[in-house]
């Protein structure tokens, strides 16, 4: 045991004291001398060839550096963008991406122009001169419209508009499960287009220095190693002459992880205009620009018996990838994997489309796929058990996989590490005092009231992850994580990690992982992140709820390697044998003999001294990288109870009941904060958000935070918390991924108590968002 | 074009000459370098540039840097005072009532004027007085904790101790 234990208690955030007096350090808190600013000219049209651009009064407005066009950029950056295969290999059309256009623009937003000045306000207006003729060409905004023989393209070469078309599994392995069915389900499901909405928007300042061929990149990214590779790769440097530096990021949820133009074209700028270059997105860039989330539907089939047993599932997804492939676009495919959710079914069949259209690209958004599945899935039994007039909570505790399952290989192959699914939803129902709820649903319809209350018993997959599943789906890359601890002379520890936190905290709970390992006070340990010129070779980023059971297990096996070398040292100055010494409370003894002991901090010093073991070097520091053997499968089960205005269609939730279970917690404050948050933007998708384009012209019509409605104080209510805990079997500290659960849980608590409190209308499916204006004309129609 | 102003920021005075234009987060920010303030949309409705001019809450983008000529500001800069922080400060500290922290000093200078105002609000007090500003990350269930544990300290009862400051404190 260590002197202090810090795993599992509520300690205060070491990142807080610069957050909240104003010292954090932001992307747009970066300044060099000398630097020029970069505006960007983007396309009004979400689909136009362009026909001439006339930056002639631009170029001699004051403070103008420099306005450049696509053709400036054709020498300096090689290359398309990235599309990994994620869990889509085969893709059938994947449209040549350049950071800027040069004769069709396929998205409103997408940049034509650039002018660099030496003031922002000087950049901006020389920007507002420029003027570029369009050739309008029809807009692809209907999924299934675009699907359609004749259709028009999204890109005009283009073959068709489809990216890809994947059948996982056919119909055939549902066959038996719908014939003996009782009854069959059907629901088309939407799934709003969401805007990610991080409060920092992104940020990118460069700095090309020509004699050394040097080139340092700061930007608001989770990512930055990727950004490295894919920045240096384009730009024909090494690898190793490009530096990434992400400082403070504020906020991040999926959109600040894959490249995106300005990620290039700011440093190439950086080397054409010779000075550092920096830009700062607006708002409306950010709205317009950034990747967005989600943006499909799902026609989906359940087959079940009569007495509530689910047997088979037929989904199909129509994704909207946008008007180009994301890097990680594919990746909201596993909605189709995840699918069968925390039940057992004899079969699902599965197939996935992605369909490009004149949208902004979509791309991971927190949960990626994983809130699809649960919203579906969690919809689908709800809707059987209607069908059947049984309880909700009656449906899920008759088709859970049971907790002796586990490991559980579910329909796609995937083994479920571990779970207890009945356990989560009695903690949650106790929580919530379900019954109770229910009589009081009772009790408000003789009343005229519209009461509902709604399940979510999710799960997901996370800590993306193992080597054998992700070098593939990345093309080449695994996404293990590494770390790399080193002991400076006089024992205070440096920490490096190749994740990095935007808003997690990582900070704190890394340092609890270490103090308590090494026995050391807290205040000895530093840990860095975000920087791509520190720490070991390679990082993985931060997403797929990964850090903690990906890199906080590399972290955790680095100090391991610590201890051993320390072990040796310490036997060596003990004159003991190595398997007689041991390690407690930051101290090297001989095995019972407390007394011959040498602290760590001696051992440290002595470690750049002389006199080491044979063959020993000096040091104390080691690298270890964690492949981890499986993902993690955090669950639990969230309640929600909401009233729908019966003039107004207004829904509010009266109560949220959450219970999850990530395995082994570090920092509980730390993980309801995460429950707090990723729950609030699955309220925002049930209730509030949506991403709105007309649907001829393609014009975005959500472009600022007045019409993106994000919710405020007055949306979100107060949580209830409980956990279980089932430690993961896959890794050390026994930990799953949080980051994302909320998100994945929520959506479809909320909306399932939508529908049961609309259910004495007759209704049974509402898509999200269920806005007071969506609700109101369907109640109105219910009643005719 | 450019004209001078003249103001007092966290009780130092400072005189520049700008452009009429210049928004005044932008001369917060850029003129002064106090960079705690945040940018977070172009239509003030984010709020993270929030700080106090003659003790009112305002959103610093709504403002032209002339227009606080002779006026007192606060900026997050401002509010720990002799190394101490700030009650409200120190309340989001302990109730973890930020994650990325980006929006972080709007709400805390946001709850500052609400509190001078309302030293005791209701949670329904709260959520309205707090309703110009969002967060992405924290779904607000802690920032409400956060002013209400910071309403107690100020007002001189004990707070309640929640956490146990046993690192980085």
């Amino acid at each position: 045991m260590a002197v202090t234990q810090l795993v599992g208690a509520k300690i205060h955030r070491r990142e807080d004291p610069r957050l909240i007096t104003g010292h954090g350090h932001y992307i747009d808190d970066f300044a060099r001398q000398g630097t020029a600013y970069a505006a960007f000219v983007r396309s009004p049209h979400a689909h136009a060839r362009i026909k001439r651009i006339d930056v002639t009064d631009a170029s001699k407005a004051p403070g103008v550096v420099g306005v450049y066009t696509a053709r400036d950029f054709k020498g300096q950056l090689a290359g398309t963008h990235p599309a990994a295969p994620a869990f889509v290999a085969d893709k059938k059309y994947i449209p040549e991406r350049f950071p800027i256009a040069e004769k069709e623009v396929c998205y409103q937003g997408e940049i034509v122009a650039v002018v660099l000045a030496d003031t922002k306000g000087q950049a901006s207006d020389a920007a507002n001169m420029i003027q570029v003729d369009y050739a309008e060409l029809p807009a692809v905004m209907d999924l299934e419209k675009a699907l359609e023989d004749g259709s028009p393209k999204a890109h005009e070469g283009g073959p068709d508009n489809v990216c890809w078309d994947l059948t996982y599994t056919g119909p055939e392995v549902t066959e038996a499960a719908f014939q003996e069915a009782d009854t069959v389900v059907k629901q088309r499901i939407l799934q709003n287009r969401l805007a990610p909405v991080p409060m920092e928007p992104r940020g990118v300042m460069a700095e090309y220095e020509g004699f050394d061929k040097k080139l340092t990149i700061w930007m608001s990214s989770q990512n930055p190693h990727f950004i490295r590779l894919f920045v240096s790769g384009a730009m024909g440097l090494k690898e190793s002459q490009v530096r990434v530096i992400s400082p403070d990021v504020g906020g991040g949820f999926g959109s600040k992880i894959s490249p995106y133009p300005e990620d290039y074209l700011v440093p190439s700028l950086s080397r054409i205009a010779d000075r550092p270059v920096k830009w700062i997105e607006t708002r409306t860039e950010s709205i317009q620009n950034a990747t967005h989330g989600r943006g499909q539907f799902y026609d989906v089939e359940v087959a079940a018996k009569k007495d509530g047993t689910l047997l088979g599932m037929r989904v199909t997804q129509f994704l909207d990838v946008g008007a180009y492939c994301g890097t990680f676009s594919a990746f909201q495919a596993c909605a189709c994997l995840m699918a069968g959710g925390a039940y057992k079914w004899k079969g699902i069949s599965a197939r996935t489309i992605g369909i490009l259209t004149n949208r902004v690209p979509t791309d991971p958004y927190r949960g990626a796929g994983r809130p699809e599945a649960t919203h579906l899935v969690e919809r689908m039994v709800d809707l059987v058990a209607g069908e059947l007039k049984m309880d909700p909570v009656d449906i899920r505790k008759k088709n859970f996989i049971q907790p002796g399952d586990f490991p559980y290989t579910q329909n796609f192959g995937l083994v479920v590490d571990s779970g207890d699914y009945e356990k989560s939803l009695d903690v949650a129902l106790k929580l919530a005092g379900y019954d109770e709820l229910r009589k009081k649903q009772a009790e408000g319809r003789k009343q005229g009231k519209y009461i509902g209350i709604g399940l979510s018993t999710w799960i997901e997959l996370c800590g993306f992850g193992p080597s054998a599943a992700t070098a593939p789906a990345t093309g080449g890359i695994a996404l293990v994580e590494s770390a790399q601890v080193r002991v400076v002379p006089t024992g205070s520890v440096l920490v490096y990690t190749g994740t990095h936190a935007h808003g997690q905290g990582h900070e704190t709970t890394f340092s609890q992982i270490v103090a308590d390992q090494l026995g050391i006070p807290i205040e000895n340990i530093e840990i860095r992140h975000g920087d791509t010129a520190e720490g070991t070779s390679f990082g993985y980023g931060t997403y797929g709820s990964r850090s903690l059971a990906v890199g906080g297990v590399a972290v955790s096996k680095a100090v391991g390697k610590v201890i051993d070398k320390g072990k040796k040292l310490a036997a060596h100055m003990l004159e003991a044998a190595e398997e007689d010494v041991v390690y407690e409370n930051g101290s090297f003894h001989v095995k019972g003999s407390p007394d011959k002991a040498k602290a760590f901090g001696e051992v440290a010093f002595a470690s750049y001294g002389m006199s080491l073991p044979e063959g020993m070097e000096q040091g104390l520091e080691a690298v270890a990288y964690f492949d981890p053997p499986n993902l993690v499968w955090p669950f639990g089960a969230h309640i929600a109870m909401v009233e729908v205005d019966a003039e107004t269609g207004d829904a509010q939730l009266q109560k949220y009941v959450a219970v999850d279970d990530c395995g082994n917690i570090i920092n509980p404050m730390i993980v309801d904060g995460q429950i707090h948050g990723g729950v609030a933007q699955a309220i925002a998708q049930a209730l509030y958000e949506e991403v709105v384009y007309d649907n001829e012209t393609g014009q975005l019509k959500t472009g600022t935070l007045l019409d993106y409605n994000i919710p405020g104080m007055g949306e979100i209510p107060i949580m209830e918390l409980d956990h279980t805990v089932t430690p993961s079997p896959t890794n050390d500290l026994g930990v799953k991924g949080i980051g994302e659960a909320g998100t994945i849980a929520a959506s479809a608590a909320v909306i399932n108590a939508v529908c049961d409190a609309l259910s004495p209308l007759g209704i049974k499916h509402v898509d999200m968002p269920a806005s007071p204006d969506r609700l109101w004309k369907q109640m109105k129609e219910a009643r005719q | 074009m450019k004209q001078k102003v003249a103001t007092s920021v966290n009780g130092r005075r400072h005189e520049h000459e700008v452009e009429p234009r210049l928004l005044l987060v932008h001369y917060l920010r850029d003129n002064l370098g106090l960079t705690g303030t945040h940018i977070g949309c172009d239509t003030s409705q984010c709020g993270a540039c929030t700080i106090l001019v003659d003790g009112k809450a305002v959103k610093s983008c709504t403002m032209f840097a002339l227009q606080a000529e002779g006026k007192d500001l606060t900026t997050i800069e401002g509010m720990a005072r002799d190394g101490q922080l700030h009650p409200i400060q120190q309340a989001f500290w302990d109730e973890h009532g930020l994650q990325c922290g980006y929006c972080t000093p709007g709400f805390i200078m946001a709850a500052a004027y609400l509190l001078s105002q309302n030293p005791n609000p209701t949670e329904d007090e709260i959520r309205k007085g707090l309703e110009g500003n969002l967060c992405r990350c924290t779904g607000y269930v802690n920032i409400i904790k956060a002013v209400q544990t910071a309403a107690k300290t100020m007002s001189g009862t004990q707070a309640k101790k929640t956490t146990v400051a046993a690192g980085g404190s």
